[in-house]
């Protein structure tokens, strides 16, 4: 066992976290609510409840399914909108040692660049653009499901944001290295994914879904295998670094998407059920460390190989 | 304040076929617990029933340091948490959500409440005292009319229907309640139960111009009002919006809801 703490931080294009656990957004609001069970100091950075250029109810209730190993959920981007949250949060989550990366969706093209250019003026650290919300009618998902969608998007959003600009990925794709590969060509400073799969559960009593808007995005661990190949292949086709999210609850979960060639991870669902996972899974890599006398996380990055 | 805590299962006791009652030992949620809370269960470990189960808060006893949670078997979470003995320690988010209105200047009360929708007003029964208090009570059958003799006990009139009349009124619990309305009044009626019942409930409450809180049920997901999928739909100035049932409620003010979801 090492005696010194290693080496924990990493760099996201440019973006220097203190630690490689982000909450993911969606699961973690701005903070607020779990900074009464967490420390919000020792989380690498805080991805922030999706913003909408104006604020959004989002779908009908129900808007979750529990399902093995997993939820399936349809909030439908429910948000004060990103005025509220300059007023409101940012000064909250100043308030703490954890960078601000601003989730945004929008339903139209200048949504996104609106945004993009309102934020770039304001104290954050990074957008991570998403264009890969299944709950939503318009907009979004339809961007990020193409190659064109996403050549298109991360090129026009690039021109007015003066941040490190990251680009969450849906899995919901035939390919989904080409759609990093458009990105990455378009100026991306980093790659996210996967956001959630879109999927479906049944009330056979009912005989109807159990979610008001009929389908939704699942996560939580029965998705990680598929976002462990994922980020693998991501991360062999892309120079600039991949941050890898699904259903990662433990610091060995986290240290598996970083062997895959994660520089840093996301944990989502996990939060729901344990408010201080984020902590925990900073400590697990941190144990894993110690565990093989690794001195510095980045030493792990990618490592891995195949048989 | 709610915290992340782990309590001992003291008892549990089966009331009917698929009902069970858990008395959990906590200091922290007896001392701090109110009427109309819930406490988020992790009813296993690892990944199958993946999220907590919000259950609500049935009986607090801080002599004992002691609270109970009554909850049916209704899927692998609930039948996780049934399979607990008197060894087993529980992982609890609690005390959560808002609270009954207890008001010193309401002297007649009414609680009318519909299945498993029962427990919380039990609670809130207890809690209240030098009250006049009629319960209204129904039930599928009266396989599933549990605790009757703690209602009793803790209230001045207990009424009792159910669906097929196996016990106390055949029909529906609200058609009692209206019933008594032509010749009693009452400051505030709390409700809890199935949507139906509740609707019913608000409808005979605002026509007899009664002050009613309704606790709300939906499907949670962290249950601490950071996910945002417990929606319920509220009066906002002329519009609406979706508040959350876990932060903003369980419960509410009747003329806050809006029943068209």
């Amino acid at each position: 066992m090492t005696e010194n703490k290693p080496k924990m931080d990493v760099n996201i294009g440019g973006l220097i976290l203190s630690n490689p656990v982000i909450a993911a957004s969606g699961t973690f609001g701005f903070g607020r609510e779990y900074s009464k069970y967490t420390d919000l100091n020792k989380i690498g950075a805080i991805s922030v409840k999706a913003l909408t250029l104006e604020p959004r109810q989002g779908n009908k209730p129900p808007r979750i399914a529990e399902t093995p190993g997993g939820i399936l959920n349809s909030v439908g981007l429910q948000n004060p909108g990103v005025r509220a949250f300059i007023k409101d949060e940012i000064p909250f989550l100043r308030k703490f040692d954890t960078a601000i990366i601003a989730n945004i969706a929008g339903n139209t093209l200048e949504d996104y660049c609106e945004m993009a250019e309102i934020l770039s003026r304001e104290d954050i650290d990074a957008v991570e653009l998403n264009v890969s919300c299944p709950n939503v009618k318009k907009g979004c998902m339809s961007f990020g499901n193409t190659t064109a969608g996403i050549t298109e998007i991360t090129k026009e959003v690039r021109k007015h944001l003066r941040k490190p600009l990251i680009v969450k990925l849906t899995p919901n794709v035939t390919d989904i290295k080409e759609i990093a590969l458009a990105a990455e060509a378009e100026g991306a400073d980093a790659i996210s994914l996967i956001n959630t799969l879109y999927g479906m559960a049944i009330d056979i009593h009912r005989k109807r879904p159990i979610l008001a808007n009929n389908f939704g995005g699942l996560s939580g661990p029965a998705v990680k295998p598929i976002a462990l190949r994922m980020v693998y292949e991501v991360s062999k086709a892309v120079k600039v670094p991949v941050i890898g999210m699904g259903g990662i609850t433990t610091g060995d979960d986290a240290v598996e998407f970083m062997l895959a060639g994660a520089t840093a991870i996301m944990v989502g669902t996990a939060n729901f059920v344990n408010p201080t996972a984020c902590v925990e899974v900073e400590k697990g890599i941190e144990n894993y460390l110690s565990m093989y006398n690794i001195n510095d996380v980045n030493d792990i990055i990618g490592i891995l190989e195949l048989n | 304040m709610s915290k992340v805590i782990s309590e001992k299962v003291e008892k549990v006791e089966q009331l009917a076929k698929s009902i069970y009652r858990m008395t959990i030992k906590s200091a922290y949620i007896s001392e701090n617990a109110k009427p109309g809370q819930f406490v988020n269960v992790k009813c296993s470990e690892g990944i199958n029933a993946l999220l907590r189960r919000p259950i609500s808060i049935c009986k607090v006893d801080k002599d004992r340091g002691t609270f109970d949670i009554v909850f049916q078997i209704k899927g692998i979470g609930t039948e996780y948490l049934a399979q607990k003995t008197a060894t087993s320690e529980v992982d609890l988010i609690a005390p959560l959500g808002n609270t009954f209105n207890i008001d010193a200047k309401h002297e007649k009360i009414a609680v009318v409440g519909g299945g498993i929708g029962i427990f919380p007003l039990l609670y809130l029964l207890r809690e209240l005292k030098d009250v006049e208090k009629r319960a209204y009570l129904g039930f599928r059958n009266k396989d599933f009319a549990v605790l009757l003799d703690e209602f009793e006990a803790n209230c001045n009139v207990l009424n009792i229907s159910t669906d097929d009349g196996s016990m106390g009124y055949k029909g529906l619990v609200t058609d009692i309640l209206e019933n008594d309305l032509k010749s009693c009044n009452f400051d505030i009626i709390y409700t809890c139960g199935p949507m139906p019942m509740i609707k019913r409930v608000v409808e005979i409450a605002h026509k007899n111009n009664i002050k009613c809180q309704v606790s709300m049920e939906q499907r949670m997901g962290c249950g601490i009002g950071a996910c945002l999928v417990c929606a319920c739909k509220t009066k906002k100035e002329e519009s609406w919006e979706y508040s959350h049932v876990c932060k903003d409620g369980p419960v509410f003010w009747s003329d806050e809801v809006i029943f068209d979801d």
